[in-house]
């Protein structure tokens, strides 16, 4: 289930939750169902009673990470030691426990210093990550008024100049932790949960991308989303002459890719009173769009609550290798 | 880690640094190609087939006859005569023809001189 509790189905009940999960989907986002041949695929994969599966031999994707290790177990370096020698990430994320570019900017020179001395001990591609996280700059945690607050009282012209202030005020942290975080020899910056306090947040990455592209040609930028749909906590935001609110994956990714990223990251939320095969439909149903007009790589987001995966602090590795290797095999991923 | 990394790792990766994981994510991260011209890509930088970039057992002579670092296994993999860390960075910026920031910043720091004062 979505919640992580293992149930018991039969093949017809299985069938029935994946035609009710592409179905749910093309209702809610206006996209196409799955063939009745991507169905079928899906069935067999999840009427297995295997334990684990895995996609076909020279399928395989790159995986890439939102922070590597978990700060509880030697230094932030052996973390990504043991990502790359162990768990065999594809690349590697440095992050600050915090995750967030305010409070990031604030640490950067000694971020710099470990960036600097896991380079040379690292050799897959190593870059720096967190959250544009516009709520940071509220009252009482930040100088803007709390569109939180106003917007309750009816005071919509207030949360909406809040929230644009708010969108300058991230987009020149990322852009100076990006600046710093290149001086210490990084390769890519990772913009992860974008959108999570809404379309001014989005804005915010958009922003922060198109300046750091213009000021690093060569630097990898990835972005990955807070979940499926751009919410409207201000509504008017435009980025590129396109209105966010409302966004899919779709148009998400088209405007990640004109604004400079070079990988993006769908994130599709788990409905947790439903069964892993509805919300695998569910989920390769919203971002297929997605994936086909892809003009960057598209790395869809697998992780607890998101992708298919059970929304559990220890996730079931069945749940989660029957997501992984649907979306493979459905989407023609990049990587996850 | 062991229900997402783990699972999500055996069942559709690449394999990082036991494969050429890493060198498909380099051109994905550094030149935005898909996956399947990342792929193509190594593979001919590297003369294999794109079925051979995700062989550990093909990937082990590659990356050891290139120097592209690998898996240590307390150095019955990759041992001290061969490069990692930053060191296969450099072997990896010359075999994939990409510029990589940390490489280039060494460079740029190992060759720093100051005059010396009598």
């Amino acid at each position: 289930m979505g919640d992580g509790a293992l149930v018991e189905m039969t093949p017809s009940e299985i069938q029935a939750d994946l035609e009710a999960g592409t179905q749910a989907a093309a209702k809610r986002c206006k996209t196409p169902e799955l063939s009745s041949a991507e169905l079928d695929h899906l069935a067999e994969i999840f009427c297995s009673n295997s334990r684990f599966t895995g996609v076909d031999i020279g399928d395989e994707v790159v995986l890439s990470y939102d922070g590597c290790g978990s700060q509880d177990l030697g230094t932030r370096i052996n973390d990504l030691q043991y990502y790359e020698q162990y768990l065999c990430a594809d690349s590697l994320e440095l992050y600050h426990h915090d995750y967030s570019y305010k409070p990031a900017k604030a640490v950067t020179a000694f971020e710099q210093v470990v960036m600097r001395q896991a380079q040379f001990v690292t050799t897959a591609p190593l870059g720096y990550g967190a959250m544009p996280d516009l709520g940071l700059y509220t009252v009482p945690d930040g100088p803007v008024p709390n569109w939180s607050e106003l917007l309750p009282l009816g005071k919509i012209d207030e949360s909406r100049a809040a929230q644009e202030a708010a969108v300058e005020l991230a987009a020149a942290d990322i852009v100076f932790v990006a600046d710093e975080m290149v001086e210490a020899g990084i390769e890519f910056i990772d913009l992860d949960t974008s959108g999570a306090a809404g379309d001014a947040d989005f804005l915010a990455a958009l922003l922060a991308i198109e300046r750091i592209r213009a000021r690093h040609p060569d630097l990898g930028i990835q972005i990955g989303m807070a979940g499926e749909f751009v919410l409207g906590m201000h509504g008017e935001l435009e980025y590129d002459g396109v209105r966010l609110a409302g966004l899919w994956p779709l148009d998400q990714m088209r405007l990640a890719a004109r604004a400079g990223a070079t990988i993006f990251g769908p994130a599709i939320n788990v409905n947790t009173g439903r069964s892993i095969a509805w919300n695998v439909a569910r989920t390769l149903t919203i971002a297929k769009p997605c994936c086909d007009a892809a003009t960057i790589p598209v790395h869809l987001n697998g992780g607890m609550g998101v992708g298919g995966v059970p929304m559990h602090v220890v996730p079931a590795g069945d749940a989660t290798c029957r997501a992984s290797r649907a979306a493979v095999d459905i989407l023609r991923l990049d990587g996850l | 880690m062991y229900g997402q990394a783990v699972s999500h790792g055996v069942a559709s990766g690449m394999g990082g640094i036991r494969t050429a994981g890493d060198l498909v994510a380099r051109m994905q991260i550094t030149r935005g190609m898909r996956l399947t011209e990342a792929k193509e890509y190594v593979a001919g930088r590297l003369g294999v087939s794109t079925l051979d970039l995700s062989d550990p057992t093909v990937m082990l002579d590659v990356r050891k006859e290139h120097g592209l670092g690998g898996i240590l296994e307390s150095g019955e993999i990759t041992d001290v005569g061969d490069p990692l860390g930053i060191e296969a960075k450099f072997n990896i910026a010359a075999v994939l023809d990409v510029p990589i920031n940390c490489v280039t910043r060494f460079r740029d720091m190992a060759s720093r001189r100051r005059p010396v004062e009598i």
